[in-house]
């Protein structure tokens, strides 16, 4: 007589919000495909007890001009001479399996000076005609220069449901307003912590951005160096959002790329323990482990840098929506 | 689970309905039978201190005190490891208290010469994060051959080669008693009983006084396989839910975790094995199974090679998963000298979050410039959060270089802050008039760069 066992559903009483990446032309922009992503009725992959209809999305992240020494040798080997042209770079991650691009700005632009509006027009509009993925815009991540070529990105792509990022705390009216004026979606990005992620969540809606166009950046760390507080974050927002906090029921988007490269596992060759193991190796890895860790704690935008790291993640999320 | 201070109050004498002719009767030492209870919620009291208790509230109170998850103890010689006794699901309700072993399988397929040299390999692998040695735990030996006898030789190599706990993995009872004989001084795991099996495994698993791994495919089926063998008299019990690729792995471990840790079923309070590599198509799928295994509820984690690249991401993933987020790791706060400072080297502030510190010091380290590193006690925050926090603001910082008798080391007065807080920079002015303070990069990683051009 076998025993009696009553498997534990949590009956949750809220979802995450579905979100919407890029525009087709039907509406209204000149995306050939869109992203939707969210919509979790429970935590991540626990499709015995509640809805995912969205899996988590993939961008790769393409620079605008070549990012030089930043990026180590394991990276640019693998863009080879895509690294000088931003269409020819995202036509490359699309073919690498990029659901879609993440276009990065640098305080410098091709030419070394600082980054002008009109160049940023230029890259955007390049990576536009390049593919037909959704787009996401990151600023240099200085506040005047964000805001310099956030609205020139977002005129440029008007009508495209960009995804603009990043607002933050100190910075976010003007991206807010451009994003509203011309059709796009932001990213919202507080550090590490559930009751500011709100705070910037609902400062950014109160000026009248739809819940459906606001995307959460947790901020995370890599693996070894604070990857716990971004997963604890993340978890504790997704619980959040499942228990009906409606400030927290946005997608989640993080970036394990950027994370992950910058670590001295990922970046050093040489001059490192004999543990640490094969170098090329080791940095996809890095970087794989990082996202993974991620999405199993609940993010729905995952930007990274790899290939090969892309296209293992791809494979992890595929297994397990299988489930889901 | 543990009950609360209330839970208990309800099973006292004072918080009964109605209440006990010796409700608050003081007897016990304690004023009312709720500040009793708040006690004995807290550990700091004995039950036996009330002498009105029903036989009923006894048997709660002691259910409720018994760990969730049963601790399970493998062990080899002089070295063990411990898994079990988790008490939450999220990291953040309190802590994972045990990290999730891992082992290396070691099928018996390999040449004696072979499955020494691979336990010799494990077994030596250590590898320093953050001043924490990180390690594998076992070896898990494998039957795959059907033979017995050449099971039992790779046993008897691997233990010549290295004093790891085991895990023996057969379902032939035949196989595992072989493989027992040749591991004389260790508590292996042994994988495992099934339906067809569990009495000859659970003689052999008393008689060597090992633990057992129950291998059934639902929650249902290990629930009854594991009331037989606690019945038949093997109570170190570990489960094997069979379900091997990533979201019917992940269902599993989360299905059985919520029944033990939050349902307290004691028939499934057992810590978990898994074998990622029978759920992955390769071994970067396999790393990344592990991982989801680690952050998700396995207590072993059996992975089917070694390889240096992707072992250090796991020890170091379940090092960051287990670390208590109540205590994050931290360094002593005060002046760390690199590369041999001069009076005329730079002096940098971070906050002594363990992570922080040693990312600004390896990249200053490795630079091959000397620096003056003045840590900060920013209660063991990274510089984000301890600013968001409140722990690394100018009035901190301005006292640090203040107290440290940095100033008695250096015969410039500059020092850089991170550029994360470089909102600090006018307030920091006002606090150090007397020093020239300087915003530095935002990453650790521009640090070298930045010291060679803007010093």
């Amino acid at each position: 007589m076998p025993a009696t066992v009553e498997i534990p559903l949590e009956k949750w009483a809220g979802a995450v919000r579905a979100v919407t990446l890029g525009a087709t032309p039907a509406e209204g922009g000149t995306r050939s495909r869109t992203v939707t992503v969210g919509g979790e009725g429970t935590l991540p992959f626990l499709g015995f007890e509640g809805q995912a209809p969205h899996a988590p999305a993939i961008a790769i992240e393409v620079r605008d001009a070549n990012p030089g020494e930043e990026w180590p040798e394991p990276l640019t080997k693998a863009w080879g001479a895509a690294l000088n042209d931003p269409a020819a770079w995202a036509k490359a991650a699309e073919a690498a399996g990029a659901d879609a691009i993440a276009l990065r700005f640098g305080q410098t632009g091709a030419g070394g000076e600082k980054i002008t509006g009109a160049e940023a027009r230029k890259a955007v509009r390049a990576v536009l005609d390049a593919t037909g993925l959704p787009l996401i815009v990151f600023g240099p991540g200085q506040a005047a220069l964000d805001n310099e070529v956030l609205v020139a990105a977002a005129e440029e792509g008007a009508g495209e449901r960009l995804v603009l990022g990043a607002c933050e705390d100190k910075n976010y009216r003007t991206i807010v307003a451009t994003a509203m004026a011309n059709g796009h979606l932001v990213t919202a990005k507080s550090p590490m912590d559930v009751n500011l992620a709100k705070q910037l969540n609902i400062l950014v809606h109160d000026m009248g951005l739809p819940m459906e166009r606001i995307i959460l950046d947790p901020t995370t760390g890599a693996l070894g160096y604070g990857i716990e507080y971004g997963y604890s974050v993340m978890e504790r927002l997704r619980l959040a959002a499942l228990q009906g906090d409606g400030m927290t029921q946005q997608p989640m988007i993080v970036t394990p790329g950027e994370e992950a490269w910058r670590t001295k596992e990922a970046r050093a060759a040489e001059g490192v323990p004999a543990a640490w193991g094969d170098w090329q190796a080791r940095g996809v890895n890095w970087e794989a482990m990082t996202a993974a860790a991620l999405i199993e704690s609940g993010a729905d935008i995952v930007v990274m840098r790899h290939p090969e790291a892309v296209k293992r993640v791809k494979q992890m999320i595929a297994a397990l929506q299988r489930g889901a | 689970m543990a009950l609360s201070g209330l839970d208990i109050y309800k099973l006292l004498p004072g918080g009964m309905k109605p209440p006990h002719p010796k409700a608050n009767c003081k007897e016990c030492g304690f004023p009312t039978c709720l500040a009793f209870a708040m006690k004995l919620a807290a550990k700091q009291a004995e039950l036996s201190q009330c002498a009105y208790v029903s036989d009923e509230a006894k048997a709660r109170l002691s259910a409720a005190a018994t760990p969730p998850v049963r601790l399970i103890t493998l062990s080899a010689d002089g070295r063990k490891v411990e898994v079990g006794n988790e008490t939450v699901l999220f990291r953040h309700e309190k802590t994972f208290y045990h990290p999730t072993a891992l082992m290396v399988r070691v099928p018996d397929t390999l040449s004696a010469d072979e499955a020494a040299a691979l336990a010799r390999q494990v077994a030596a692998y250590k590898v320093d994060y953050v001043g924490m040695p990180l390690a594998l735990d076992g070896l898990a030996v494998e039957v795959v051959s059907g033979d017995p006898a050449r099971f039992a030789a790779t046993v008897a190599a691997v233990r010549g080669a290295a004093n790891l706990p085991l895990a023996l993995v057969t379902e032939d009872p035949a196989a595992m008693a072989a493989g027992l004989a040749k591991a004389a001084g260790v508590a292996p795991l042994l994988v495992g009983a099934t339906a067809a099996n569990w009495e000859a495994m659970a003689k052999l698993a008393k008689d060597a006084r090992a633990p057992l791994a129950v291998r059934a495919e639902t929650a249902a089926e290990l629930a009854d396989l594991a009331e037989k063998l606690v019945a038949a008299g093997v109570e170190d019990l570990v489960l094997d839910p069979v379900q091997r690729d990533f979201a019917p792995s992940l269902a599993a471990l989360t299905q059985l975790s919520r029944l033990a840790r939050k349902m307290n079923f004691r028939s499934l309070g057992y810590p978990i094995v898994a074998f990622p590599y029978l759920g992955a198509g390769d071994a970067g799928a396999e790393m990344l199974l592990a991982g989801q295994q680690i952050a998700k509820y396995a207590g072993i984690v059996v992975l089917s090679r070694f390889e240096p690249a992707e072992v250090y991401p796991l020890l170091v993933l379940r090092a960051n998963l287990f670390t208590d987020p109540q205590k994050p790791i931290q360094v002593e706060p005060g002046i760390y000298p690199i590369n041999k400072p001069s009076a005329e080297a730079p002096v940098m502030v971070t906050t002594n979050f363990s992570i922080t510190y040693f990312a600004v010091a390896n990249e200053v380290e490795s630079s091959g410039q000397p620096g003056w590193l003045l840590v900060a006690d920013a209660e063991g925050m990274s510089v984000l959060t301890a600013w968001a926090a409140g722990k690394f603001d100018a009035e901190r910082i301005a006292k640090t270089v203040k107290t440290s008798g940095i100033a008695d080391k250096v015969s410039h007065r500059k020092v850089v802050i991170p550029g994360h807080v470089a909102v600090l920079l006018g307030e920091l002015e006002e606090e150090l008039a007397d020093w020239q303070v300087k915003v530095g990069p935002r990453e650790a990683v521009d640090l070298p760069r930045y010291l060679q051009t803007a010093w």
